[in-house]
């Protein structure tokens, strides 16, 4: 509420007692509840990251193993009930010469049923690179080494998408979070010193932040990450990739830091604070950082889209990640030309999680940034 | 007023120095000197080098002194408009980019123009006729536009395109003005080619810019210089009109400082997609076969041409705006 | 019992009024409700008062108690969610012989409606700094006043404004007509709001706690202004404050509001000499808060004020009234009791229940 002759006065204790003791914490978190799309937001967010977490066991095929026979095959159904029974099944695969071309190739065959098994054993892979498993969600009982499942269909090298997906997904979700957490030290270190120190301190910060927000972000990227040497192991790459997007997505944060900073520094119980002789690291640290936490947690959750998108679009120009990493943005660089995409539409869908991660963290932070403050 | 036009100035002029550094940097970023690049070039080509030339090539760009010195040569060579010599192509940059450059503007400027043009008004209609089924409509789709990366968007587009009318839809001019000199039949040709491109390119800046809108406006609609206004006897529209909307046109005036880089950054990436003839492609080819000054060169104008486009944005803020005019001096 | 039930209730359709002349305007059981999802927000409910001509009426109460949100549904101009739930609001035509028109009965948005808002009854507000654009000149947003009621010519209405201006005491008029709201200080800021209310000869001023945000020189300065000119004109004013101590000096008669209600209504001699409501009664000890700095609230009252969701049962002072009657007080609304044609007040220590 913006007009100042409209004053609402201070709920009273016997108004609802359950607001009066509430914690902020409480309270953000009941304003959150009522925000149904967010709460749907969060819940898809979360399921996001138990990929992240789960993703060589959902994975059903060794998502690096090519084979060119099984190039492009098309996602494939699966059939749920045999004979009114449930009792998943795929169609088995037989090999095919294309007379045109004389390639060898795999077509399914009708007259073949393969049965799907739960928790069965396939690949080997470390859970959470340290536990070697080779279980998986499913897999095929009494397969021929030709059959497979095909849930999305595979590539032109013949690998299959789901697999790719899921494990993409582990690296994409981490890499925006990576990033965002770099950003975030950065932003609240130096929004931070802008609205503590104040003065000469605060006006360079801002100029920079001013110059880095004025900058075309892609063409800069794409500089720095060209240089990264083609020696550089998929983890080195990481790194740099996440400092890469960091470094020019840390502004918003700051900002965000910075405004709430110098609000609360004017809100009474700092000066109390203050008058009670705590000294300015510990106001900072005991009083402010908690209280301004729910904001932090809302633009948080707001700049990992973009972080996510960054990746995506570095790694889609073939300057981001570099296979054998496999992320979403590799994924969909296999659909960057027109003919391949016409041959295989299905390459497409790993552009669903890009959007869905999107959306799910908008509506989030949304959300978040409504609970935290209603009248911001 | 002049103050604030001073301060402005010397902030852009700031953020291009911090622009040449980047670009100086992302040339002196990989591994060797250019000339190491230019040899290894060379010679795969089939010619070679000699050391005498090596040496005197090192000289002429002063690679054997002291970074700084570099940076002030290649500076003092630039602003007399001498970006170096692409390797890949064997001739001046300058050359090499052409027209580029200007395509990359125009894209770019029409996107921010659809971009306005489309938000403006459903922005204003989200805000007064709030909650109604079409503001949640605009709010639906300006979340999807958010959340599709553009260059997703233009993938799926030319993956329709092509599937429903067998039709290639990239490229910004049809084939035969391609290579053609300037002419008015390839103006017009480029505006009939510019739409599709500029649409992508607008969609998620529309899509965030009508969520500033609606929230500006919704603010400004709970202000009390609306009740005097409407206390004075105003019939309703010409009071939305007159003063909330024209106070949250403001903000509005401003996100051209941000929009405009972001649609530069677009820009290059649907480019990719697109094939259309911009300096995106021509960037990303640069970067691979390492051609760090026709890269470096991109990278600067660019940022330049974004700088001046925030400065004339601000310029237009201060005109709109008669809190910067009447107070800064 | 939802309603407060109005003894004093004057018969317009009949032709007859309480006092000798005919009030200008009589507000009758006006009820303008907030709907929102947490619940609803009775900010006016139910209130009556009448504004005679030539005369002062100050509306006091603490904040949030409905004064301004009563102001703006005089003239149909509450935002939303607000609408107004019920009531009538009868305003005197110009000519004596026309009958008084309800103005609840015109639609919001209608030309007669519109035609009553600034030329017949103008509103003054709080704030002068946020109740001006800053993206026009004041001589634009004076103008237009005048032009809206008119068909006077641009040029017409320029003089007019700075004649205004001038009238109410803005130095350099010629000058300043074309200078920006951010421009002027609080003081100036709200003596054009004031010229620019004026600006259609309104029969009605509806000043909205004028001074609360001004210093205490300047709010001394423009009530002053506001009493001068009252009286050059033959306005009708409507003064809303918590102030007590503004109420004293400017008013002829009082409404006294607390949580959407009238409680206590009267001339100012009689209210401040012998108040009934223990409301009243309470705010009057508060007074000694003219002395002190601007915006102060009357926090001197025991308790406070209930949040606007979880109004009470029964007497809505109840909880923080000295004199409540347990088992009565807490449990049933009271009347409304007129104790002379003038003076009403509701509280069941005076009248039959007592
Ligand atoms: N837009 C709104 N939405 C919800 N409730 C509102 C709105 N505007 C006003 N109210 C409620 O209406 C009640 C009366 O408000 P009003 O502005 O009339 O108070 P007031 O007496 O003028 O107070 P003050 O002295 O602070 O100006 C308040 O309790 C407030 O909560
Ligand atoms: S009705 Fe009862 S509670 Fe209300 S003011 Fe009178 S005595 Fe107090
Ligand atoms: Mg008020």
């Amino acid at each position: 509420m913006s007009s100042g002759s409209i004053s609402t006065p201070k709920p009273t204790q016997t108004a609802e007692d359950r607001f009066a003791v509430a914690t902020q914490w409480q309270l953000t978190w009941w304003r959150f509840r009522k925000h149904k799309l967010a709460v749907a937001s969060g819940i898809i967010v979360i399921a996001f990251y138990v990929i992240v977490v789960l993703a060589d066991f959902l994975a059903y095929a060794d998502p690096h193993a090519t084979d060119s026979k099984r190039s492009h095959i098309p996602p494939q159904d699966i059939h749920f009930f045999d004979n009114g029974v449930f009792k998943p099944y795929v169609y088995g695969l037989t090999q095919k010469r294309d007379l045109r071309t004389f390639k060898l190739s795999y077509q399914p065959s009708l007259d073949r049923k393969v049965y799907l098994a739960f928790y069965t054993e396939g690949y080997s892979y470390n859970f959470l690179g340290l536990f070697p498993s080779n279980k998986h969600l499913v897999g095929l009982v009494d397969a021929r080494p030709e059959d497979g499942i095909f849930i999305l269909g595979t590539d032109l090298v013949g690998r299959d998408l789901w697999s790719r997906i899921m494990v993409a997904t582990r690296i994409s979700l981490t890499i925006g979070l990576a990033g965002v957490t770099v950003s975030l030290f950065l932003g609240i270190l130096l929004g931070g010193m802008s609205a503590v120190y104040g003065g000469i301190v605060d006006t360079v910060i801002q100029r920079v932040i001013e110059i880095l927000r004025s900058m075309p972000t892609i063409p800069l990227w794409m500089g720095l990450a060209a240089a990264l040497p083609n020696s550089w192991s998929v983890i080195q790459v990481y790194f740099a990739i996440t400092i890469i997007i960091s470094f020019l997505g840390w502004t918003d944060l700051a900002r965000v830091v910075r405004g709430k900073f110098l609000a609360l520094r004017s809100e009474d119980f700092v000066t109390a604070a203050e008058l009670a002789g705590a000294s300015q690291y510990r106001i900072i640290f005991t009083h402010m950082l908690p209280s301004f936490l729910s904001h932090i947690i809302a633009a948080t959750s707001l700049a990992l889209p973009a972080m996510i998108i960054s990746e995506t679009s570095l790694s889609f120009l073939g300057l981001g990640l570099r296979p054998p990493a496999i992320s979403w943005g590799i994924l969909l660089q296999d659909a960057q030309n027109i003919e391949t995409l016409a041959l295989a539409p299905w390459l497409l869908t790993a552009a669903v999680p890009v959007i869905l991660v999107i959306l799910a963290f908008n509506f989030l932070g949304d959300g978040l940034r409504d609970a935290a403050d209603p009248y911001g | 007023m002049l103050a604030y036009i001073a301060r402005r100035a010397v902030l852009a002029i700031l953020t291009m120095a911090a622009i040449s550094v980047f670009a100086f940097i992302i040339i002196q970023l990989p591994p060797g000197d250019f000339v190491d690049a230019y040899i290894a070039n060379l010679s795969a080509s089939g010619s070679s080098v000699s050391m005498e030339e090596a040496k005197s090539l090192r000289a002429l760009y002063g690679l054997d002194q002291p970074i700084y010195v570099q940076y002030m040569k290649w500076m003092s060579r630039v602003l007399v408009g001498d970006f170096g010599e692409s390797m890949e192509w064997h001739r001046p940059v300058a050359e090499v980019i052409g027209d580029r450059l200007w395509l990359t503007i125009v894209l770019s400027l029409s996107a921010l123009l659809l971009t306005w043009g489309i938000a403006l008004p459903i922005g204003i209609y989200s805000a007064v006729r709030q909650y109604s089924a079409l503001d949640y409509l605009f709010t639906s789709i300006s979340f999807i536009g958010l959340a599709v990366p553009n260059f997703l968007l233009a993938l799926v587009i030319m993956y329709f395109s092509f599937v429903l009318f067998g039709a290639n839809v990239g490229g910004l001019f049809s084939s035969e003005f391609d290579l053609a000199p300037w002419s008015v039949a390839k103006v017009w040709d480029l505006v009939k080619h510019l739409p599709l491109p500029a649409v992508i390119l607008a969609l998620a800046g529309t899509a965030q810019l009508i969520r500033i809108m609606r929230a500006n406006l919704l603010d400004e609609l709970r202000k009390p210089y609306v009740v005097t206004a409407r206390a004075k006897g105003m019939p309703e529209a010409r009071v939305i009109w007159k003063y909330p909307v024209r106070a949250a046109l403001n903000p509005f005036a401003s996100t051209i400082a941000y929009l405009f880089p972001y649609l530069v950054s677009g820009s290059i990436i649907i480019s990719l997609v697109l094939s259309l003839p911009t300096v995106g492609p021509l960037l990303l080819k640069a970067l691979i076969a390492q051609d760090m000054f026709l890269a470096g060169t991109i990278v600067l104008l660019l940022g330049v041409m974004t700088v001046i486009g925030t400065f004339i944005s601000d310029l237009v803020l201060m005109w709109v705006d008669p809190r910067i005019r009447f107070q800064m001096d | 019992m939802p309603q407060t039930p109005m003894v004093d209730h004057p018969d317009h359709e009949a032709g007859r009024s309480p006092s000798a002349t005919s009030p200008l305007l009589s507000v009758r059981g006006l009820k303008t409700y907030f709907k929102l999802d947490e619940g609803i927000v009775r900010a006016v409910d139910g209130v009556s008062f009448d504004l005679f001509a030539g005369r002062t009426l100050g509306i006091v109460g603490e904040s949030g108690c409905g004064k301004s949100i009563s102001a703006r549904s005089i003239l149909g101009i509450v935002d939303r969610p607000g609408k107004i739930e019920g009531g009538e609001i009868w305003l005197q035509q110009e000519s004596e012989d026309s009958p008084a028109i309800d103005l609840l009965q015109l639609p919001h948005e209608g030309a007669e409606m519109r035609a009553i808002r600034g030329k017949e009854i103008a509103l003054v507000f709080q704030e002068p700094m946020a109740s001006f654009s800053h993206y026009y000149t004041i001589g634009n947003q004076i103008m237009e006043a005048i032009l809206l009621h008119s068909t006077a010519s641009d040029a017409a209405a320029r003089a007019r404004a700075i004649e205004l201006l001038g009238m109410v005491g803005v130095p350099n008029p010629e000058r300043r007509v074309d200078e920006y709201p951010f421009q002027l200080s609080g003081g100036l800021r709200q003596r054009v709001m004031m010229a620019m209310a004026l600006a259609c000869d309104p029969r009605i001023l509806i000043a909205d706690e004028p001074t609360t945000a001004l210093d205490v020189t300047t709010q001394a300065q423009v009530l002053n202004l506001l009493q001068r000119i009252q009286k050059e004109r033959g306005l009708s004013v409507i003064l809303i404050t918590h102030d007590m101590g503004v109420v004293a000096e400017m008013a002829d008669d009082v409404v006294v509001m607390y949580l959407g209600r009238a409680v206590e209504k009267g001339p100012v001699d009689e209210i401040f000499h012998d108040p009934k409501h223990p409301y009243t009664q309470a705010l009057l000890r508060s007074i000694p808060s003219i002395m002190a700095k601007p915006r102060t609230k009357l926090a001197t009252i025991e308790g406070s004020i209930p949040h606007p969701f979880a109004r009470p049962s029964g007497c809505p002072f109840h909880p923080r009234c000295p004199d409540a009657i347990k088992g009565l007080c807490d449990v049933t609304e009271p009347p409304t009791h007129a104790l002379r044609p003038d003076r009403a007040v509701s509280c069941f220590l005076y009248g039959d229940a007592s």
